[in-house]
């Protein structure tokens, strides 16, 4: 269940960045990936579709929110919370 | 060159139903900010703006009226009413023949959209009320305008987005200032406090859930509202030779476009929009006492924005006083300018800086004086209005204290 969370989210980003889905990386930030704030809105709207999950992100505080999207990875370990939350 | 003189305000919005009310409540700083009240509210995440609360349609029109005036059209005969009686003029013969109605909004009658296209996809109606297109029309507000008082010169609509005002009443000030008009009713009206209108903006994720905060460090987002605000602009000696009431005169106009960016604000557009309202208003930044702000409260636009007038005024900037009144009626998009326009007039008329409410924190990168929380009494003699619109299309108008 988890790698086919990662799997979709990672699909996601790679389709806002135009790379292959093996070229993005754990570790990146969305900068490194050139998606920028409109991209990032559409990710997080993907997302929400994908998973059927409401996700709190305002675009005027992106640092202030629970949502942490630092990096690659960081967004996978928020959508998998969201997801074990919004479930129950 | 003509000069150009306003004699005649009119609005209604969250703050106020007319000219007087919404200016005490400036002075007040009052916030007109509240929770939305319309159908699927519920559905919303968003669920506060400038909405205005005890609008009876029935009260204001009749039957016939209600089926072609969508409530931007309503807003905005309402504010045509006022300011053309204050302005004291009728236009018959000549005086008809030049002077036009120009508007702006973005959204135009968009509850009529949203009601109708409700009732065909969820409802799933097959027919529809056959004042649709002619009640949802962008210019209906204008046309109807200029039937209700026989206004037959140059008439249209503009819409660019958040500075659809600024642009509207640009093209006003200098159809009067060329001479091809005598007079101009013009400013902008826009109702998109409904579940479709609010259910879009949230989608962009730059709304605030709490309250409008321009310039405060901890602001987190734009809060729309809805009404309009309409003005008569007249040739000067004509209004002189009649005796009329000046409220203030449009002395500059500028317009530029970022060329950069859908969505996000660029200081080089902005501050080139300012230069060139001074440029064609032939003053100098020292001259200028107050800056009705875009200010719309988010982390965007109101970092860009003082960056801009910091590079358009220079060392000007930093004495210069600047608010955003977005804080207490919201922002209404198309119509948003013209109300904004409320505020210079009151600077320049009264004396009366509006301020920015809800400002809580400074940030340093909006570090000039924003007039926090409280009206300041202030003598000013030059005004400029700033309006940014997404797409990057800027307008900024400059005003001058009647004389």
């Amino acid at each position: 269940m988890s790698d086919e969370i990662k799997t979709k989210i990672i699909a996601i980003i790679a389709e806002q960045a135009v790379l292959e889905p093996s070229d993005v990386r754990d570790d990146q930030g969305l900068d490194d990936l050139g998606i920028d704030s409109l991209g990032l809105v559409e990710c997080i709207f993907a997302i929400e579709e994908t998973f059927d999950i409401s996700v709190p992100f305002n675009a005027n505080e992106p640092d202030q929110s629970d949502f942490d999207i630092s990096s690659v990875a960081a967004i996978v370990k928020a959508v998998q919370g969201l997801i074990a939350e919004q479930s129950s | 060159m003509k000069r150009v003189v306003i004699t005649g305000a009119g609005t209604v919005n969250a703050l106020g139903l007319d000219v007087p009310s919404t200016l005490e409540a400036m002075r007040e700083g009052h916030c007109g900010i509240s929770e939305l009240k319309f159908r699927d509210v519920d559905r919303l995440s968003i669920k506060i703006g400038g909405q205005i609360h005890g609008w009876t349609t029935e009260n204001r029109f009749n039957r016939q009226q209600i089926a072609l005036y969508d409530r931007f059209t309503q807003f905005a005969l309402t504010a045509a009413k006022e300011a053309i009686e204050q302005s004291g003029l009728e236009f018959i013969g000549d005086l008809a023949a030049k002077s036009g109605v120009i508007f702006g909004t973005s959204g135009g009658g968009l509850n009529t959209q949203d009601d109708n296209y409700r009732m065909v996809y969820e409802e799933g109606k097959n027919r529809v009320h056959p004042f649709v297109v002619p009640k949802l029309m962008n210019n209906a507000s204008c046309s109807h305008v200029s039937m209700e008082y026989n206004l037959k010169g140059p008439s249209f609509t503009v819409a660019t987005a958040c500075a659809s005002s600024n642009h509207a009443m640009g093209q006003a000030f200098n159809m009067v200032r060329c001479g091809m008009a005598t007079a101009m009713v013009t400013g902008g009206s826009e109702s998109m406090l409904c579940f479709g209108g609010v259910k879009a903006w949230e989608g962009l994720r730059v709304m605030s859930k709490d309250a409008c905060r321009p310039f405060s460090l901890n602001r987190n987002g734009m809060v729309q509202g809805e009404g309009a605000a309409v003005f008569v602009f007249e040739e000067y000696e004509h209004a002189k030779a009649r005796g009329a009431e000046i409220l203030c005169e449009v002395i500059g106009f500028s317009m530029t476009s970022d060329a950069s960016d859908i969505v996000m604000p660029s200081k080089q557009g902005a501050a080139r929009a300012i230069a060139g309202a001074m440029a064609d208003a032939q003053i100098n930044p020292e001259d200028i006492g107050y800056i009705n702000a875009h200010g719309t409260g988010t982390a965007a636009n109101d970092k860009t924005e003082c960056a801009a007038v910091a590079d358009a005024l220079g060392h000007h900037a930093d004495t210069v006083m600047m608010s955003s009144t977005k804080s207490m009626h919201g922002h209404l998009i198309g119509g948003t300018g013209a109300v904004e326009l409320l505020a210079c007039i009151m600077a320049l008329k009264d004396g009366v800086i509006a301020p920015t409410i809800n400002y809580e924190e400074p940030d340093p990168e909006c570090a000039l004086d924003v007039v926090p929380n409280e009206a300041r009494d202030a003598d000013v003699d030059v005004v400029l209005s700033n309006a940014f619109a997404f797409g990057g299309l800027n307008a900024v108008i400059a005003l001058r204290k009647a004389s």
